[in-house]
């Protein structure tokens, strides 16, 4: 979907051997790497290698929404800025939002907006920031998954972690993860967004010509990639913070324990397919 | 939204920076340690992350085919931006780029464009039609004081390693003319006290700021005071004195 | 004394911590049959209730709460204090130990001070009320505050208070620490930026074994070197 580049050439994607120009498989990934709390003054932060992509997700928040009509009495506001340096792609992008940044923003925004528990932060903001420091197609998927962990190194409570790739199709086969070249010349493009657990689809975009055949393929095969990338971000977060857990191994049996907090606020009303209990607020014990 | 910083704080920085022993350590006329990673953006044309202490910054060079200058028509162009994106700081905001992203961007191209950096006579294609133009983008990352700086530096090691896409004219690829290695130094004066390369703590008690950008001869190339506060004549000698003093190494650092 | 290490498992938003039996404590939500972390944080379980301690983020206030703030505005009436957390607290004159006429707040407490106080409540709308009837609440006049993480306010006191007390007695200071990851120290200033140097130790380094005598060894190194320092 990045549609930055407008030539007409066609060029071979897959050959003889069924192998794409950078020798992939139609079902296989391109190399990922992913490092969690790269940034000191951002609340919560992650770097993810995808391809030839850079991406830097930073979170800042819940802090108080500005300005001030904008704040919503019963919960945090969600609000991603997706932005792309303007070195980041091979012909240079002027600074500043374009409409395609600000249409990026708004699916993101809306994705991390169903996963949030935004009601216990009322009048507040979560702000994820996504800078694209280089591009190589599916930004958005490679965006979206280190803002994901960039929320969890935030301790932005959350029901769960998202994880986004990409499917397309490209000289009539249905692939997986579609590099730059791959993007421009293919047929279809779909970045898709989920919870691998409970299967919800959080973000959906297509663009480009898919039978009903060919769609269901090729969900099939991003609800598998996605479910991978889930792992990645698990692995990523929990070695981060690996240690911690062995120094906390010292037991408290002794000390006395703390004052219990009170009771949770009666849970708010939630639609019936949806009953969540309410989350109780940190207690931060001297273990 | 700025932080507050409170009474304790900035006389507990001041208080320190007097007695030459600094909130990190560092003596009053000590550079944060720097890293450079020179081509860590390859759809640039050339690119530099540069780490000045905590601060870090990512900045990218676009060479492309535009029209010259109607004054300079055999010469290229250098324009530089800066975009302090609100990932790198609670302080910074989304929005059209305000006065300190502006002032950034224009002491950053001072400082190379006085020093004659790059030899834009080099980079006429055809003259009055087509030139190429080298677009600077600083990006900031992390702000942890003293971005004038780091994006200087950043700027000078990204173009140090630059290719023109001659390439594209059927010719072949070469580097970015480089002939001279300005290096900007910063000092941040609280109160009566002078401090090198301020970090964020010492910027935001800081009454007034000089960055002063010099060439290996031992030369000033642009210099630019910022903020409310004033210097003495001394002082800015002073301040002079310092960056000659700790320029050379920064500069086999961004050359390297 | 203790049985030996308890393996503390981390846990990731989504991952389940509990079942149909668990009671759901801090930390958690209850989805179907499950119990699952809502946060990324250390799985526990207190009082019948499993739960998550969170391993990072902003400081979440919740009444009862010492905390280190600082004023950021003022009113003739109210002052605001940032505490450090999402939202700023405020503080009424009748919550303080002064008698304030209206309009002159500002004697008592101006915009840039720091001072001692406890979270008096947080309504449903995250409102934050401070108050000063704590003996220990006061306006900071001397020393100075370093910051830590909120997460990590439990690392810097220690099992039953063994680091803090490690620190002070290496240091000499007196400490405060503020529930919201500001900590108040007073002495004089070699042994305050020992301190300091220390707090980023626990902080940055509170992912390695071996911690408490990872500092014991770095105040030891400290001291050592004067010999006219306190040693106890």
């Amino acid at each position: 979907m990045e549609d930055i580049e407008h030539l007409e050439k066609k060029m071979k994607l897959i050959d003889e051997n069924g192998l794409r120009i950078d020798g992939r498989k139609p079902i296989q990934l391109r190399p990922i790497k992913m490092e969690v709390g790269v940034l000191k003054k951002a609340d919560g932060s992650a770097y993810l290698e995808w391809g030839g992509n850079k991406v830097l997700a930073a979170v800042y928040g819940p802090r108080e929404a500005h300005p001030r009509h904008m704040q919503d009495p019963t919960r945090a506001l969600v609000q991603c800025r997706y932005n792309m340096a303007p070195f980041s792609v091979t012909e240079r992008k002027r600074p500043g939002p374009d409409r395609r940044s600000v249409e990026i923003s708004k699916v993101i925004s809306e994705a991390f907006n169903s996963v949030i528990f935004t009601e216990q932060f009322p009048r507040a903001s979560v702000d994820i920031f996504i800078e694209i420091l280089q591009a190589d197609a599916g930004t958005r998927c490679a965006g979206l998954t280190a803002a994901s962990m960039a929320l969890a190194d935030a301790g932005i409570p959350m029901r769960d972690l998202v994880a986004s790739c990409a499917v397309g199709k490209i000289d009539g086969i249905v692939c997986l993860d579609l590099r730059k070249e791959e993007d421009n010349y293919g047929d279809a493009d779909m970045p898709v967004a989920m919870i691998p657990r409970t299967g919800e689809i959080l973000l959906l975009q297509m663009d480009g010509h898919l039978t009903l055949e060919e769609f269901d393929r090729g969900f099939t095969m991003v609800k598998d990639a996605i479910g991978r990338i889930y792992e990645m971000q698990k692995e990523a977060l929990r070695k981060r913070y690996a240690v911690s857990a062995e120094e906390l191994e010292e037991p408290a049996e002794q000390a006395p324990p703390p004052e219990p907090r009170s009771e949770p606020e009666p849970p708010e009303p939630y639609p019936p397919e949806q009953q969540f209990q309410p989350d109780q607020d940190d207690m931060e014990g001297q273990q | 939204m700025t932080e507050i910083v409170s009474e304790l704080q900035r006389d507990r920085v001041y208080r320190l920076a007097a007695s030459g022993t600094r909130s990190d350590g560092r003596t009053p006329e000590e550079v944060r340690p720097i890293t450079v990673e020179k081509n860590f953006a390859t759809n640039a044309e050339g690119s530099a992350r540069v780490k000045l202490g905590n601060t870090d910054v990512l900045v990218g060079v676009k060479v492309e085919m535009g029209e010259p200058y109607p004054d300079t028509p055999d010469s290229g162009v250098l324009s530089t931006g800066a975009e302090l994106v609100p990932l790198a700081s609670p302080e910074f905001e989304s929005g059209p780029p305000r006065p300190e992203a502006i002032e950034l961007a224009r002491v950053v191209d001072r400082g190379i464009r006085e020093a004659h950096t790059i030899d834009l006579k080099k980079l006429c294609i055809t003259p009055k039609e087509k030139v190429w133009i080298c677009f600077v983008d600083i990006h900031a990352l992390d702000y942890d004081g003293n971005l004038f700086d780091a994006a200087s530096y950043g700027a000078l090691a990204a173009l140090t390693c630059t290719k023109v896409p001659a390439s594209k004219l059927g010719l072949q690829d070469y580097p970015l003319p480089i002939q001279n290695y300005p290096v900007s130094i910063t000092a941040a004066k609280i109160k009566d006290v002078i401090v090198i390369d301020p970090n964020l703590q010492e910027e935001q008690i800081a009454d007034a700021r000089l960055t002063v950008a010099t060439d290996e001869n031992g030369d000033i190339r642009a210099m630019q005071k910022g903020l409310k506060g004033s210097f003495s004549y001394e002082e800015v000698n002073r301040i002079i004195g310092l960056a000659l003093k700790v320029s050379d190494v920064i500069r086999a650092k961004l050359k390297a | 004394m203790n049985s030996g290490p308890v393996r503390r498992e981390i846990v990731i938003p989504g991952d389940v911590i509990g079942d149909r039996n668990s009671k759901p404590g801090q930390g958690s939500f209850v989805e179907g049959d499950s119990v699952y972390s809502s946060l990324l944080g250390i799985k526990t379980a207190n009082y019948g209730r499993v739960g998550v301690i969170r391993l990072s983020g902003r400081y979440m206030p919740y009444p009862g709460d010492f905390v280190i703030g600082i004023v950021e505005d003022r009113g003739p009436s109210h002052w605001l204090i940032d505490i450090n957390a999402p939202y700023p607290a405020a503080l009424h004159p009748a919550e303080t130990p002064w008698r304030v006429d209206f309009g002159d707040t500002g004697r008592f407490l101006e915009i840039g001070d720091a001072l001692i106080a406890t979270i008096l409540s947080v309504d449903e709308i995250k409102r934050i009320q401070l108050t000063m009837e704590d003996r220990s609440a006061r306006r900071i006049t001397e020393g100075q505050i370093v910051d830590i993480s909120p997460s990590k306010v439990a690392r810097l006191i220690g099992k039953r208070g063994s680091m803090i007390a490690m620190l002070k007695d290496y240091t000499g200071t007196r400490m405060l620490v503020g529930q919201n990851g500001r900590v108040w120290v007073d002495g004089n200033p070699r042994d305050m930026a020992i301190v300091a140097r220390a707090v980023e130790i626990i902080e940055d380094k509170a992912q390695v074994l071996g911690l408490t005598e990872s500092v014991r060894a770095f105040l030891e190194g400290e001291y050592q070197k004067r010999p006219d320092a306190r040693l106890r």
